[in-house]
């Protein structure tokens, strides 16, 4: 069975909330309540939640056996890598921070399924740069 | 980016797949292998072996399908439960282990592609419906383990997986000898598939088989037809000259050429 019920709420599920405290229609679409109390696939929490568990969980054996500074310089080394990227409508080839994070060595779904490059929709560019400018 | 259009892609085909079984329509099942596949390791290698049934429900999808997957040139592995599950993981797997053994310039080992393989279907708690029998020959010499669909393993001698695994099972533990030969080891898988293919509705078709030692791959694929389709014994053909001709005449249709295109193609 894909979906299972689970009788309690979960946290994790949250809208997007927008500048004034409310759901930002503009930006995440419509809202159910349905689709934010409970998830709809048994694996959507740890799925969401994984990379940043697995860099979590690195970083702090990371600070366990070298000292704090080694996360520290790795965190600040992602931040910088992290910047290097094209305008917002475009697709970037986050190079540098695949290379830090070692993912120029390894393929998995990402990679195949949902290819940006083959994505039915476009941003809208204007509104896009200024989103991400801070203008809108 | 990535991340959140992966999980939106998640999101939407849950949510519609729950959405159309509550109006009573079905989603079309996944086709699933319903297989035989076994290993038995030898003195120098081992011996994999497959039988060659895909079914879809109750109904054989196809009759002769190919169930021993290349991961690396020294390691191959059989999968049983959905075939596009098998089918993509190992193609996933054996890409990264190509990767990592350019990085790390050495032969893979089988240790680390059971690894990866244990890894990725832990992380997606058994949704990924893939039980595989991985072998192969490395440094270390040869070896085999099984792969559940939830991510646990086993490093066995032998491992028979699928519908089909008891059957098999049954004349492994009756016929298993350590360090055999490997004519008598071929012949052990080829019984184990065949008790799979005969007691077993899920398996059926022909007995594929793949070698592996040291340096050598053998991949016999079928090695065994062992449900050949029947020969017609009659024939409803009408001879010629069954139906006597009374008369015969031609007619000549003058054609002229009105119109020559030539349209190029796309060669390239």
């Amino acid at each position: 069975m894909l979906t299972e019920l689970c009788s309690v709420p979960v946290t994790g599920m949250g809208q997007h909330v927008g500048a004034y405290g409310v759901q930002d229609t503009l930006r995440s679409g419509f809202s159910s309540v349905k689709n934010e109390l409970l998830p709809s696939h048994a694996l959507e929490l740890s799925e969401k939640n994984f990379q940043l568990n697995q860099d979590k969980m690195n970083f702090s054996t990371l600070r366990n056996i070298q000292g704090l500074h080694a996360p520290l310089k790795l965190q600040m080394e992602y931040r910088a890598a992290r910047q290097i990227q094209r305008l917002p409508f475009l697709q970037s080839s986050h190079l540098a921070l695949d290379t830090l994070k070692g993912n120029d060595e390894s393929i998995s779904f990402e990679d195949i399924l949902n290819d940006p490059a083959q994505s039915e929709m476009v941003g809208e560019p204007h509104i896009m740069v200024e989103y991400k400018l801070g203008l809108m | 980016m990535t991340q959140t259009f992966l999980n939106a892609v998640f999101l939407e085909n849950a949510v519609l797949e729950a959405e159309v079984t509550k109006l009573g329509c079905n989603i079309p099942a996944a086709r699933k292998t319903g297989t035989t596949i076994c290993g038995v390791v030898f003195k120098d290698g081992l011996v994999l072996g497959a039988d060659t049934r895909a079914t879809e429900g109750m109904i054989v999808a196809d009759k002769n399908c190919s169930k021993i997957h290349y991961i690396s040139p020294n390691i191959y592995c059989c999968g049983a439960g959905t075939a596009a599950d098998t089918e993509m993981t190992t193609q996933i797997i054996s890409s990264n282990l190509e990767l990592h053994s350019l990085s790390t310039s050495r032969m893979p080992r089988v240790a680390t592609a059971n690894r990866m393989l244990k890894q990725m279907l832990f992380r997606y708690q058994g949704h990924i419906g893939a039980a595989l029998v991985l072998g192969g020959v490395d440094c270390n010499g040869p070896h085999l383990y099984s792969i559940y669909p939830h991510g646990s393993t086993d490093k066995l001698p032998y491992v028979t997986m699928g519908s089909g695994s008891l059957a098999a099972m049954a004349v492994f533990e009756d016929r298993y000898k350590q360090d055999m030969e490997e004519e008598d080891a071929k012949r052990l898988v080829r019984d184990a598939i065949a008790a799979g293919i005969f007691n077993d509705l899920g398996s059926g078709s022909n007995i594929d088989l793949c070698v592996i030692t040291k340096g050598r791959v053998d991949y016999l694929r079928p090695h065994d037809m062992a449900n050949k389709k029947g020969v017609r014994t009659g024939n409803y053909k009408y001879k010629q000259g069954t139906t006597g001709v009374l008369t015969k005449s031609v007619i000549k249709l003058d054609l002229e050429v009105v119109e020559e295109t030539v349209q190029t193609m796309d060669t390239s």
